[in-house]
């Protein structure tokens, strides 16, 4: 038999409980008091807001890895905006393959930003996608070589030495699709010689699961060479890693859709967030971190 | 009769533990039943090659757990030697370890500009990205299981039937072959079975330190988190393979040392 508390707890337990419930419940009625209008200001008590009770506070958005850190920055500037400070922000961050499978598979979250447009198409197919995806964000591919360059690779051709050590992901991650088809478009320059995105790939020692991975590898200095986006390199710190450009001609624009999901629990915030980031404060936000806007 | 409690509370409490392992089980296994392994092109290829590489990276960890980790278990528990504390408590650290960290730790001994690893790069050797390397981590993580395990079993072993049998005309190594380890035999396979299951579902520091290669550093594990994403179908029928021959050794296993649990 579970033991019983003594009867004289039952009294500091019901006051307990009633603490309890109080501390949450004065913040959803302050929350509430807030979301009046200055019209019902002459109201004595004030009303709750419709979408406190039928919207949640947290907006779960999954998002490519590649936007880890801007996100950040983005939301920071999106909750200092009046009406936003209850909200809160849960990022779900890794390939935008592997969260389309996690989505189709079920997860629900409020918004999707994808850095391709193949894995949103795919969500869309599947039905989750509430409306129409808008492309917010651009980007563009780059090598990595690591600090004191083990591999010797300083020319886009030294990628394709044999024994240079390269990663990347496999190719329905966006960046390994990315990569593949700007490895393409240099093999077509006779510069590089015949074959030439052959033998770079033959030249592949991992398949990471997304950029970030191939970006760690590289600024560890286990990699020789890494093909990333331009915006990966901000956020290594200086002189860890170096870039070679790849030029426009070779080069893909990698273009992030995001799209309000049907699962959303607190669309209309949802909303907000979106239009504050296609706004011309969220796209400078974006171009400040490397990326190209919309 | 076990005491102090009516017999439906055992009995709930092993039937509910059964159903919560069971249900997931058999849900992958239903599922993994009904999958084409040749429906697409490279799933043969991907699969096979995943299989193998885990079985072959394995059971070489296992060797090199029983061949190093037999006497090393034998001398943390009976040979006194300055330092034996703090290796007792070392083997214990991969235990608790997070996988993915202990990747990393591996990368920073043995990588190309780690602490060990630069002076094995100067002699040209590289283990990470490489099946080394996959059985390197593999080590790191499931060899501590087997030698926890087996210096129990040789620290519980009773002193006197040695004893005797060394009064009685045994070398030190005979007393060891013949009394010690019959014995400590099912420990030593029960480590074993913890050590090569511990080494067949390594993930995260394999992931780190050896990469991720079709055919060179992907295991089981690793093909199945790539294919989650391009062939969910084929994700489900290599865990139902993985499943089947975990299974397939656990029985084998226990066939083979004829243990049963005793009633009271």
């Amino acid at each position: 038999m579970l033991p019983t508390s003594p009867p004289e707890m039952g009294a500091t337990r019901l006051q307990s409980r009633r603490a309890f419930i109080a501390l949450f419940a004065t913040p959803a009625s302050l929350s509430a008091c807030r979301g009046t209008n200055t019209a019902s200001s002459a109201q004595t008590t004030p009303e709750p807001e419709p979408r406190v009770s039928a919207e949640s506070n947290d907006v779960v958005m999954f998002a490519a890895s590649s936007l880890t850190l801007v996100l950040d920055k983005m939301w920071q500037a999106f909750r200092m905006q009046p009406g936003n400070e209850g909200l809160a922000f849960t990022a779900n961050y890794g390939s935008s393959s592997q969260l389309r499978t996690q989505l189709q598979e079920g997860a629900e979250a409020d918004i999707f930003a994808s850095a391709d447009v193949a894995q949103m198409e795919q969500v869309a197919k599947a039905g989750l996608v509430d409306g129409n995806a808008t492309v917010f964000a651009r980007n563009r591919l780059v090598v990595i070589v690591p600090k004191g360059n083990p591999g010797k690779v300083t020319t886009l051709a030294d990628l394709a030495k044999p024994g240079v050590k390269f990663v990347t992901t496999p190719p329905d991650v966006p960046i390994g699709a990315y990569a593949r088809a700007s490895l393409k478009k240099l093999a077509s320059d006779t510069a590089n010689g015949n074959g030439y995105d052959a033998k770079v790939l033959a030249n592949i020692v991992s398949e990471e699961a997304n950029v970030r991975q191939v970006v760690v590898k590289v600024q560890l200095g286990e990699a020789d060479a890494g093909i990333c986006y331009a915006t990966d390199v901000t956020t290594v710190p200086a002189g860890e890693v170096t870039t070679i450009d790849i030029p426009d001609s070779a080069n893909v624009v990698a273009e992030y859709p995001i799209a309000i999901l049907k699962s959303a629990k607190a669309p209309a915030a949802a909303r907000r967030l979106i239009s504050f980031i296609n706004s011309p404060s969220g796209q400078s936000i974006l171009v400040a971190a490397k990326f190209k806007p919309a | 009769m076990t005491p102090g409690m009516p017999r439906w509370t055992p009995i709930t409490a092993a039937i509910s533990v059964g159903a919560f392992i069971g249900i997931p089980t058999v849900a992958l296994l239903m599922r993994a039943v009904a999958v084409d392994p040749f429906a697409t092109a490279s799933r043969p290829d991907a699969l096979g090659a995943a299989f193998w590489l885990s079985v072959t990276t394995s059971l070489v960890t296992l060797v090199i757990a029983i061949i190093v980790g037999t006497p090393a278990a034998f001398a943390l528990a009976r040979v006194p030697f300055p330092g034996r504390g703090l290796a007792n408590a070392l083997v214990d650290v991969p235990v608790i370890l997070p996988p993915a960290v202990a990747g990393l730790a591996l990368l920073l001994a043995f990588g190309r500009r780690g602490l060990a690893g630069s002076w094995l790069a100067d002699a040209g050797i590289t283990l990470a990205f490489s099946t080394t390397g996959v059985v390197l981590a593999q080590c790191f993580v499931s060899i501590p299981f087997y030698v926890r395990t087996v210096r129990a079993a040789f620290l519980r072993a009773d002193r006197d039937l040695e004893a005797a049998a060394m009064i009685d005309g045994a070398t030190g190594w005979g007393a060891f072959r013949h009394v010690t380890v019959p014995l400590a035999r099912p420990a030593l396979v029960a480590g074993g079975v913890l050590c090569w299951s511990r080494a067949m579902g390594e993930f995260g520091a394999t992931l780190m330190f050896a990469g991720s290669l079709r055919g060179r550093t992907q295991t089981m594990p690793l093909a199945i988190y790539a294919l989650l994403e391009s062939d969910l179908d084929g994700a489900v029928l290599l865990g139902g393979t993985f499943v089947v021959v975990a299974v397939g050794i656990l029985g084998v296993t226990a066939f083979v040392t004829g243990r049963q649990p005793r009633a009271e």
